[in-house]
C-alpha cells in the first residue's frame, strides 16, 4: 500500500482552469463595462481584498482586530502625503504605502500582542483610535476636515478619463490579485501549515516547536502593510480623504467583518464568496441604510451561533468542497473495516 | 421486584468519534457499597461522569429509583441527590476549605452532615479552613472533596479514585473513614485502581475492561485469578 | 491652582470611567467574557432614562429606579438566550457575536431616537458646587465617584460574603464542578450579566447628565472602560477604581494642555501603561 499526499482535488483543478479566462475577463472589463459597473467592480475587488485579508488575520492567526481601519486611513493618508506634499509619483508612491504600513505595524504588534483575545481586539480599537486622532491634527493634510487629491496626481495617473477608470480599475483588481495570491501562496507554505495548526489548537502547535509569537508577528505585519495599499486605493478612487472617513471603524471593519462571518471564517473561498453575497444584496436592496446594517449584524449573529463555518463552511463540510488546492489529503489508505 | 436505587441499563457513552462504554450494566441497592475496579482508561471515570450528569447520555440508560436521568444536566442530577467526589479532587482555587465545603451544602438538603460534622470527621481541616484550599496536601485535599460531596446530604456519592496520588498512611487514614461515613444508610460507589481497599470495603464488586463490564461478584468471596483475569481481559 | 482643579477633575472623572469598567471587570472575572457591546449598552441605560424621563416626568436620578431592574432583566435575557451559546474554548463567537449587537444597538438607537445629541436634565444638581478651599468642586462629580467607591465596595463585598458571590467564584473557577454543587451554569452566567448591567445601568445615567449623547458615543466608552481595566490590572476592581482615576487624570491633564488632545492623551498614557506594565498596575488574574 502506497500512500501519496496531494492537495488537488478535480474541482480545484477544474477551477483553476477556470480562473484563466474569468482572469483574462476582467482585465478586459474596461472594454465591456459601463463606467459605473467599472467603479462597482473596482469597489468589490478592494472590500474583497479587505475581507481576505482579515479572514487571514482573524481565521488564521487567531488575531481579531477591529481595528483594521487603521491601515486602511494610515495607507490613504500616506499615499496623499507622498503624492502631494513629497512630488512622489502615484505608481512609485503605491509600493512604498506597502513598507510604510508593514514598517509601522511592527511596533504597534509588540504593543499590542501583550493583551489577548476580546481584550486585543479593544486594543486595535485604541490603535485605530490614536491613528485617527493623530492624523486630525496634521494641518498639512487637511486637519479634521481633510482635504482632496490634486487634479496634477490624478491626471499623471494616464491621459483621459476613460483611461484614468481603467487605470483605476487595473490597480483595483491587481491588488486583489496580489492580495489573494500571497495568502495562497502564504498558507500552502511551511509557515501556512503552521497558522492552520495555531488556528486548530496553539497548545499543541506550540508543543511542536511553532514560534507563535513570530509566526503572529508575520502575518500581522503583512497583512497591514496590504491593508494600506488597499487604503491607498480606496482613497485614490474616492479623490478626498478626512479622518473619519479614512478611520471608519464602520466601513472598514463592520462591512468586512460581516463579510467574512457570512461567507465563512477560516476558509480562504469564505470571504471571497462574502464579498459577491454581500454586494448583491447591497445592489439589489434598495437603500435601506441603518436598517440594513441591523440585518446584517442579526444576519451574522445568527450564523455565528447556528452555522459558525459560514457559508461557505457549510458547502465544504457538506460536499467537501475546496476551490484553492490548500489542504493536503492522504490518498492511498485501505478503506476501513465495518 | 423493588427497583435497585440506581442502575445502569446498556448504557454507551462517547467522547466526541471515541466510544468510551459499551453497554453498561450496573445495579446499586440502597445502603450498599459497590466498588467498580479496572485498569486505566477502562472507563470507570467515564461512567462516574455520566451518572452525575457531566455526559449527556440517552435517558434510560441511567435510572435513579426507576426513573430515567440519562439525559438530565449535571445541576439536575445533584437536585436528586447524588453526590460526586471527582477524579483529581478538583477543589474550587478562589474558594478557601471552608468555603468549598458551605458550597458543597450549597442545595440545602436536609441529612445528618453539616460543617461541624465534616470537621469532626476530619479534624486537621478545621484547623486550615480559612486556608486557600489549593495550598493543602494532597491527602487534605482529598478530605475537602469528600466532605464536600457530603455535605450535599446525598442519598448516593461516588467516589473516583480517592487514592489517586496519596501516599499509603494517608490512603489508609481515608479508608479507615469510610465505614463512618458510609454507615448511615448512604449508598455508595467506589471507583478504585488499588484492588485490595476496593474489595475491603465494598459488599459487591464490577470490574470494567476496556468499556465493558467484564466480572460482577461479591466482594468477600469472588476469586484471585477471576478479577485478574476480568482486569486484564485475559 | 489650575493644575490643581484639573487633577482634581480628573479624580473625579475617574469616578465615572471606573462605573464603566466595573460590570466590563465583573463579566469578565466570573465568564471570561469581553462584551463588545458593552459602551452602547452604557449608552442605551441613558435613552431608556430619556424615554422614562419623557413619559414620567421622572428626573433622571429617580428614573434610576425603573432604569436598573430594566437593564438588570435585559442582560439576563441577553445572556441566556444568545450569550450563554457562545461560550466555549473559541474566542471567536463571544467577540463576534457581541460586536453584532453592538452594531445591531447602535443603529437601533439611531432608527430610534435620531442621530441628534442628547440630555438628561437631572435640574439645578447638575450645575450645583461646593467649596474646598480655593477649588469648586460639582456636587455631581462627587456624587458619581462616590457611588462608583460604593458600587465597587458592594460587589466585593457581594464576591466574598455572599452565597452567590461564592456561586460566582465557583463557577469562573471550574464550571463543571460548579454543577455538580447543583449550581445551574445558564443561570449564574445569567445573574453575573444581570448584574453587570444593573451597574451599567448607573454609568449610563451618570453619562447622560454629564455630557451629550448619541447612539455612537458606546465606542468611546467601550474605550474608556477598557482602558481602566488594563490600567488597573485584570481581576481587580479596586485596580480598575484606579485606573480608571489615571485615565481621568491623564485625560483632564491633556486638555489642559489642548482641548483636542483630551483623548488622545488618555490612550497615550494607557499605551505607555501597556508597554512598561502589560500585565496593569494591580493585576489578580491573567487574561
Amino acid at each position: 500500500m502506497t500512500l501519496t499526499v496531494t492537495r488537488r482535488t478535480r474541482l480545484s483543478t477544474a477551477w483553476l482552469i477556470l480562473l484563466v479566462p474569468i482572469v483574462l475577463l476582467l482585465i478586459a472589463a474596461p472594454w465591456w463595462a459601463g463606467r459605473a459597473d467599472l467603479r462597482l467592480m473596482g469597489e468589490i475587488a478592494l472590500y474583497m481584498s479587505l475581507a481576505v485579508l482579515w479572514n487571514l488575520l482573524a481565521g488564521y492567526a487567531g488575531l481579531v482586530s477591529v481595528g483594521q481601519q487603521a491601515y486602511v486611513g494610515f495607507g490613504g493618508y500616506l499615499f496623499f502625503a507622498l503624492t502631494m506634499l513629497a512630488g512622489l509619483h502615484p505608481y512609485a508612491a503605491l509600493p512604498l504605502v506597502v513598507l510604510a504600513g508593514a514598517v509601522i505595524s511592527a511596533p504597534v504588534a509588540v504593543l499590542i500582542f501583550r493583551l489577548r483575545g476580546a481584550y486585543f481586539a479593544i486594543g486595535t480599537w485604541v490603535v485605530a483610535e490614536v491613528f485617527r486622532l493623530s492624523f486630525a491634527q496634521i494641518s498639512s493634510l487637511g486637519g479634521g476636515s481633510g482635504t482632496s487629491l490634486s487634479p496634477d496626481i490624478v491626471r499623471s495617473l494616464a491621459d483621459g478619463r476613460d483611461a484614468r477608470e481603467a487605470v483605476a480599475w487595473w490597480l483595483a483588481l491587481g491588488a486583489a490579485a496580489l492580495v489573494i495570491g500571497a495568502v495562497v501562496w502564504l498558507l500552502r507554505s511551511r509557515q501556512g501549515v503552521a497558522l492552520t495548526a495555531i488556528r486548530d489548537n496553539e497548545l499543541a502547535a506550540r508543543s511542536l516547536g511553532i514560534d507563535i509569537w513570530r509566526t503572529k508577528f508575520t502575518v500581522y505585519v503583512v497583512v497591514s502593510g496590504l491593508t494600506a495599499l488597499i487604503g491607498a486605493l480606496i482613497f485614490l478612487q474616492k479623490l478626498r480623504i478626512s479622518p473619519d472617513a479614512a478611520f471608519s471603524a464602520n466601513d472598514w471593519t463592520a462591512f468586512v467583518i460581516f463579510i467574512v462571518v457570512i461567507g465563512g471564517i477560516g476558509t480562504l473561498e469564505g470571504p471571497i464568496l462574502g464579498t459577491l453575497v454581500f454586494f448583491a444584496l447591497r445592489e439589489t436592496l434598495a437603500d435601506l441604510g441603518t436598517f440594513y446594517l441591523i440585518a446584517l449584524g442579526a444576519v451574522a449573529i445568527i450564523i455565528m451561533l447556528f452555522a459558525p463555518r459560514g457559508l461557505w463552511g457549510f458547502l465544504r463540510d457538506r460536499w467537501g468542497l475546496e476551490l484553492f488546492p490548500l489542504s493536503r489529503r492522504v490518498s492511498g489508505l485501505a478503506k476501513k473495516e465495518a | 421486584m423493588p427497583d435497585a436505587l440506581m442502575s445502569l441499563q446498556a448504557l454507551n457513552a462517547h467522547y466526541g468519534d471515541f466510544q468510551a462504554l459499551y453497554g453498561v450494566n450496573l445495579t446499586v441497592e440502597p445502603g450498599e457499597v459497590v466498588a467498580v475496579i479496572g485498569a486505566n482508561g477502562a472507563g470507570k471515570t467515564t461512567m462516574l461522569r455520566s451518572i452525575a450528569g457531566l455526559l449527556r447520555n440517552a435517558p434510560e440508560a441511567i435510572r435513579w429509583k426507576g426513573q430515567p436521568i440519562g439525559a438530565l444536566r449535571a445541576d439536575q442530577v445533584a437536585a436528586l441527590g447524588i453526590a460526586l467526589v471527582p477524579e483529581g479532587r478538583l477543589l474550587f482555587p478562589s474558594l478557601s476549605v471552608e468555603e468549598n465545603l458551605v458550597i458543597g451544602g450549597q442545595l440545602g438538603r436536609k441529612g445528618p452532615w453539616s460543617l461541624q460534622r465534616v470537621y469532626d470527621l476530619f479534624p486537621i481541616l478545621k484547623e486550615r479552613r480559612n486556608q486557600q484550599s489549593t495550598s493543602l496536601s494532597g491527602g487534605q485535599q482529598q478530605m475537602v472533596a469528600i466532605g464536600r460531596a457530603l455535605m450535599a446530604n446525598p442519598e448516593l456519592v461516588l467516589m473516583d479514585e480517592i487514592s489517586l496520588g496519596l501516599a499509603p498512611v494517608i490512603i489508609r487514614q481515608i479508608y479507615e473513614a469510610l465505614p463512618g461515613i458510609v454507615g448511615e444508610g448512604l449508598t455508595a460507589v467506589i471507583v478504585e485502581q488499588d484492588i485490595a481497599k476496593a474489595l475491603s470495603v465494598s459488599q459487591r464488586v464490577y470490574c470494567l475492561q476496556e468499556g465493558r463490564v467484564s466480572l460482577e461478584g461479591q466482594s468477600q468471596t469472588v476469586p484471585r485469578e477471576e478479577i485478574t483475569r476480568a482486569y486484564f481481559g485475559v | 491652582m489650575d493644575w490643581l482643579n484639573a487633577l482634581l477633575q480628573g479624580t473625579l472623572l475617574g469616578g465615572l470611567y471606573a462605573l464603566f469598567a466595573a460590570g466590563l471587570s465583573l463579566i469578565f472575572g466570573v465568564m471570561r467574557l469581553v462584551n463588545i457591546a458593552h459602551g452602547d449598552l452604557i449608552v442605551l441605560s441613558a435613552y431608556i432614562a430619556l424615554s422614562f424621563g419623557v413619559s414620567l416626568g421622572l428626573n433622571p436620578l429617580a428614573a434610576l429606579l425603573l432604569v436598573v431592574p430594566t437593564m438588570a432583566l435585559i442582560g439576563y435575557a441577553l445572556q441566556r438566550l444568545i450569550l450563554n451559546r457562545t461560550m466555549g474554548e473559541d474566542i471567536l463567537p463571544p467577540l463576534l457575536v457581541t460586536f453584532g449587537l453592538s452594531v445591531i444597538l447602535q443603529n437601533a438607537l439611531l432608527m430610534g431616537y435620531s442621530a441628534d445629541p442628547q440630555n438628561l436634565q437631572a435640574g439645578a444638581i447638575e450645575t450645583a458646587s461646593v467649596n474646598l478651599g480655593p477649588l469648586a468642586v460639582g456636587v455631581m462629580p462627587v456624587m458619581v465617584f462616590v457611588t462608583a467607591i460604593g458600587v465597587i465596595a458592594a460587589l466585593q463585598w457581594m464576591f466574598y460574603h455572599t452565597a452567590l458571590g461564592r456561586a460566582f467564584r465557583a463557577t469562573s473557577d471550574r464550571q463543571d464542578v460548579a454543577q455538580l454543587m447543583g449550581l445551574n451554569r445558564a443561570h449564574v452566567f445569567g445573574l453575573a450579566m444581570a448584574l453587570s448591567l444593573a451597574v451599567t445601568a448607573l454609568a449610563g445615567v451618570f453619562l447622560g447628565i454629564r455630557t451629550a449623547f448619541d447612539p455612537a458615543a458606546g465606542g468611546a466608552r467601550l474605550i474608556f472602560g477598557f482602558e481602566a481595566v488594563i490600567i488597573g490590572g485584570l481581576g481587580n476592581l479596586w485596580g480598575t477604581l484606579a485606573g480608571g482615576v489615571i485615565l481621568g487624570v491623564a485625560q483632564t491633564l491633556g486638555a489642559k494642555i489642548d482641548p483636542g488632545y483630551q483623548i488622545l492623551a488618555g490612550h497615550i498614557v494607557f499605551l505607555i501603561i501597556l508597554a512598561l506594565r502589560p500585565r496593569g498596575l494591580f493585576p489578580r488574574i491573567d487574561g
